[in-house]
């Protein structure tokens, strides 16, 4: 009795204020689907980090022969000045392995990432030695190369890291310009609520009234506007579900998977998302709905 | 059923008490009229009794609780004590005789089995039996308000309030409510009914409360409307 009695209010209620209802549907559908695609961006580049940081090291590149400058004064990497290096490395906490790459191996791979003709114009010993180090958390690498660039046999320490930097700026930016939009957009909606449960107290305001004089339960005078604006809300969360599905189909399937730099978010990380765009429109309404009756339907 | 202890009402803003230290006492199956001019503090005397305001100072009994010590969730059980009748019917336009008075069980949340039972009863107690069908733009002023009291006391309140319930009718319609409220009376239902009827006080000879700016001027047991002044 009592449900079909909440239900049939709701159903009125939103037929009611057509419009207003359309207005609130659209605005949340807008904010949640940008708040998705913020959530989306944090996770790409979660999987960016992830990518890369599996590939990113530390390479230590020590002096040979030929090498001049401030720490190569004695020419080639003496076993000494290596094995001072290996021991600074080996003491830092940070460091998880270290691997030794010799002359001929760096030749080697030389060759495979050139052309043959090029690596036939140089011989091993005109590359360096260099110690590769892989990083227990690959955000911290500044202790690793200010520790080992000051000493004596290293030439050169360049870590990856560096030129990834730009990319994971530029992604962090668009993801908080996404949710700076979304907030301004979700502000709206909760504004729009509010106002949506305003016109739909006035209206009711007869039937609250005798209500509130037979005694019924202040709560559940205010439920059928508050599940009012659930309903709206549900329908923008769905909707924006399926703009976001819409955009992995368009633009991260059909246009950004050919680009081979990183692994891009897949439907795991869209899906994961969804649950959390219901729980925001939720909030929203429930929210706007209880400061609203709180001013505007006083029982 | 209802007491008054020095009660007074000060709207903010306002030089004048709407009710100035007010002390009264209705019994258990007592019909009381309020009467008085317009604003004299018929109307705050009854928003005090529902709770819809608050006295600036005096306490208030109704149905052996004070109202101050009521907390806000319990007043719903409150007025579930009290039927309230208005000049105006305030009857809900797209519903039927038969819905409009079910609407004050279902909202409280009576099952439709009570709701079938009770509500056929109260509209043959208050003669609108074979009408349970007709919408309230279908009836006349005097039957509106006869759905309006069935609803009120639909709930079995302890107390009827009761505003101007013959304001907008005419002189033998208003008998006719008025025996209505006697008939509801006479199950032991206390009833307090606000009004400027002069005729049907003065038939009624029933307690009589006179109001005039906020003071309490007259309480008189089997009393006329006006003073014999």
């Amino acid at each position: 009795m009592r449900l079909q009695y909440v239900l049939k209010d709701i159903g009125i209620g939103l037929r009611r204020n057509l419009t207003m209802t359309v207005a609130l549907v659209v605005v949340t559908t807008v904010s949640l689907s940008l708040l998705g695609v913020g959530l989306l961006m944090r996770e790409q580049v979660a999987l960016t980090k992830g990518y890369w940081y599996d590939r990113v090291e530390i390479s230590v590149f020590l002096c040979n022969e030929f090498d001049t400058g401030a720490n190569c004064a004695g020419g080639k990497a003496s076993k000494e000045q290596k094995a001072a290096i290996r021991q600074t490395l080996g003491g830092s906490p940070e460091v998880q392995r270290v691997f030794f790459e010799t002359q001929e191996q760096a030749y080697q791979r030389f060759k495979l990432r050139f052309n043959a003709d090029l690596a036939d114009n140089i011989t091993p010993n005109q590359l360096q030695e260099s110690y590769r180090i892989k990083l227990k958390n690959p955000e911290k690498y500044e202790g690793v190369v200010s520790a080992v660039s000051g000493l004596a046999g290293v030439f050169e320490v360049s870590d990856q890291r560096s030129t990834l930097g730009p990319i994971f700026d530029i992604i962090n930016r668009l993801q908080w310009a996404t949710w700076a939009a979304s907030v301004a957009l979700l502000t709206a909606a909760l504004l729009l609520t509010g106002i949506l449960i305003r016109v739909a107290a006035f209206n009711r305001r007869r039937e609250t009234s005798i209500m509130r004089l037979v005694g019924a339960a202040s709560f559940y005078i205010q439920l059928p506007f508050i599940l009012e604006a659930v309903v709206a809300s549900v329908i923008g969360a769905a909707l924006a579900c399926g703009l976001l599905a819409a955009f992995q189909v368009l633009v991260v399937q059909g246009q950004l998977e050919r680009l081979r730099f990183t692994q891009w978010v897949g439907w795991q990380q869209v899906l994961s998302i969804y649950p959390w765009l219901f729980a925001a429109g939720v909030a929203l309404a429930v929210v706007a709905a209880f400061v609203t009756l709180r001013r505007y339907l006083r029982v | 059923m209802i007491r008054f202890d020095n009660v007074s009402k000060l709207y903010p803003g306002q030089a004048r008490g709407a009710l100035e230290d007010i002390t009264l006492d209705v019994e258990k199956g007592e019909f009381v009229f309020l009467v008085g001019a317009s604003g004299s503090g018929k109307s705050t005397f009854l928003r005090l009794v529902l709770k819809e305001e608050r006295p600036t100072a005096g306490r208030i009994f109704v149905a052996g609780k004070e109202l101050a010590r009521l907390s806000q969730w319990k007043v719903p059980a409150l007025r579930r004590q009290i039927g309230t009748v208005f000049q105006d019917f305030r009857l809900l336009a797209n519903k039927t005789v038969f819905e409009n008075v079910a609407f004050a069980m279902e909202v409280i949340g009576r099952s439709r089995g009570q709701i079938h039972r009770d509500v056929p009863a109260v509209l043959e107690l208050v003669g609108l039996d074979g009408k349970e069908d007709r919408m309230p733009d279908q009836l006349s002023g005097g039957e509106q308000q006869r759905v309006a009291i069935a609803r009120a006391f639909v709930n079995r309140p302890a107390i009827v309030i009761a505003d101007e319930p013959t304001g907008n009718l005419d002189p033998t319609t208003s008998v006719g409510i008025m025996k209505l409220l006697d008939r509801i009376n006479r199950t032991g239902t206390t009833v307090v009914m606000a009004t400027h009827d002069s005729t049907i006080v003065d038939q009624m000879r029933k307690r009589v409360v006179e109001l005039e700016d906020g003071q309490l001027v007259r309480d008189q047991s089997r009393g006329v409307y006006g003073y014999s002044r």
